[in-house]
């Protein structure tokens, strides 16, 4: 299955740029070990992953009566603390969870990619 | 049990109204194990079972009516497997673990496979709500119309929220199979909380004719029977289960004519004395622990120290104040503290009781039972202004009428004569 984890700043982890060197590289740190445990576990795979540019580089789309309107910032105000993602392939939920706990302590949404019908 | 140990003279009824009782949940989680399909197993099931109310009664019951069930639903699977096949549809399998093995099914011993059921339908990613009922519905195989009696929701809520249960399990890959080491323990800590509530929803009053439901709240005593049965070396299942079963024994006693008796008034000669025996063995091997299984363990204490009591009078009330303090500094909860008053004015006097109580306004603003323990404090040391004002301030909170004509009696009482009437 896939699975799309997002990974938020919040409670214990402050936005990245706010972090001091050391604990960027701490946290980095940590991204590898995840990446590690990642390619270490049978049926798990990084599909891919990346950092993100915070609420204030977003810009939303909105489509209504069939007119698309363009408007800076994320599409709800949770939105502005996503900091990246992971698109993992895993055998289940509890393994996912398993390794996130590797990860610094972002606030962290997992969803399960739907399979095409 | 099976047919086996019923007298040969049971009517088939009865006897397929036991092993669904029995065989139920052992039954669906071999099936859930093998189909990995939550849906088609319990439909499966449930035709097997419907089956056999049509067929038993006339045939006669099988040698083996468990084997005979697990049957005729594999064949049921077998054909809508096919069936789905054909029509080209494909539905998502539950996921599994790594190290996960499918039991292995005999002919005369099924095998066992509830521990993974019950894990499941108790998994911290579903809502709190559904884990109960889908426990209930999954593991003891209770109707969904039942389970939403039991919670006091309408039919259709609890159906929807069941199949979205069921619906994210299989969507989100929650998997199959056992957590270890740590993870186990959490998790059981989620399952013992799971069955305390559906215990406790069986025990709210309703507005309804249907004041208190016993009959189902012995659903989730089932539970904790199972979950006992098959982790025995964990402590909070034990102790969960001393819990429930000591405050079980009490339920015939618990209502008269409409109206909740409280324990000072029950008539214990009701309380059935069997399973509080087998409630009380459990207790006396409990250990001290900590964390959730402590908390257990020292509400199972207090529940036993009141099953000891021949009567009101004799219970040892400085022992369960005791147990309420060191509840309240595991939990720090008000409701702890409130219930610990009350043991401190039965076993220091009212006085002493009050003033536990302060505090607790702001913590317990919304709730009605701060007014009605100080109400009742108030009028027993004889300040008949304080249990006055404190009355009507739970009259004002509270909205279960059973409780509100206790309330307008009690107040009633204090201002015919000042003092509380003797109980």
């Amino acid at each position: 299955m896939k699975y799309f984890v997002l990974l938020a700043g919040y409670g214990e982890m402050p936005a990245w740029e706010e972090l001091t060197p050391e604990e960027q590289e701490a946290g980095m740190a940590k991204h590898v070990a995840f990446d590690e445990a990642c390619a270490a576990r049978s049926g798990v795979e990084i599909v891919s992953g990346e950092a993100l540019g915070d609420g204030s580089m977003a810009t939303t789309l909105r489509t209504r009566s069939d007119e698309l309107t363009v408007t800076d910032g994320p599409f709800a105000e949770a939105a502005e603390h996503i900091g990246g993602y992971y698109l993992l392939d895993a055998p289940d939920l509890d393994t996912v969870i398993e390794l996130c706990r590797i990860l610094p302590a972002y606030d962290i949404e997992i969803r399960p990619a739907l399979d095409a019908p | 049990m099976t047919s086996r140990s019923v007298p040969p003279s049971t009517p088939p009824e009865r006897i397929l109204e036991e092993v669904y009782r029995v065989e139920w949940g052992r039954l669906l989680s071999l099936l859930v194990s093998r189909t990995r399909r939550l849906d088609l197993a319990e439909d499966a099931l449930s035709e097997a079972f419907a089956r056999a109310a049509d067929r038993w009664p006339r045939d006669g019951v099988p040698d083996n009516p468990a084997g005979w069930l697990h049957t005729t639903a594999s064949r049921q699977i077998v054909g809508r497997i096919r069936a789905e096949a054909i029509a080209g549809r494909k539905a998502p399998l539950l996921a599994v673990r790594a190290d996960w093995d499918p039991p292995d099914v005999g002919v005369d011993d099924l095998g066992d496979d509830r521990l993974h059921l019950i894990l499941l339908c108790c998994h911290p990613a579903l809502p709190v709500a559904s884990r109960s009922a889908l426990a209930l519905r999954l593991v003891i195989g209770t109707q969904t119309d039942q389970i939403a009696r039991l919670f006091l929701v309408p039919r259709a809520t609890m159906a929807a929220r069941l199949t979205r249960a069921k619906k994210k399990i299989a969507i989100a890959g929650i998997p199959l199979g056992a957590p270890i080491g740590d993870e186990l323990r959490s998790r059981l800590e989620a399952v013992c909380r799971t069955i305390y509530l559906a215990f406790t929803a069986g025990y709210t009053p309703s507005d309804g004719p249907d004041l208190l439901r016993a009959d189902l709240a012995g659903d989730a005593v089932r539970l904790a029977v199972i979950l006992h049965q098959l982790v025995p070396e964990a402590a909070e299942a034990r102790s969960m289960l001393a819990l429930l079963t000591l405050q079980h024994a009490r339920r015939d006693a618990r209502q008269h004519d409409g109206r909740l008796v409280t324990l000072a008034e029950q008539d214990r000669s009701q309380w059935h004395a069997d399973e509080l025996r087998v409630g009380l063995r459990l207790v006396d091997g409990l250990e001290p622990g900590s964390g959730y299984a402590e908390e257990l363990r020292l509400q199972a204490s207090i529940a036993a120290r009141h099953a000891r009591a021949a009567d009101a009078a004799s219970t040892d009330w400085p022992a369960i104040a005791d147990d309420y303090a060191a509840l309240e500094r595991l939990t720090g909860s008000a409701v702890v503290r409130l219930n610990r008053a009350v043991a401190v004015a039965e076993a220091d006097g009212p006085a002493a009781g009050l003033a536990l109580l302060d505090g607790l306004d702001e913590r317990l603003a919304s709730s009605h039972r701060l007014g009605a323990v100080r109400g009742e404090l108030a009028a027993r040391s004889g300040d008949a202004d304080l249990a006055r004002r404190s009355y009507r301030r739970a009259l004002e909170l509270c909205t279960n009428e059973v409780e509100r004509r206790h309330l307008v009696a009690r107040l009633a009482a204090v201002d015919d004569n000042g003092r509380r009437p003797d109980r």
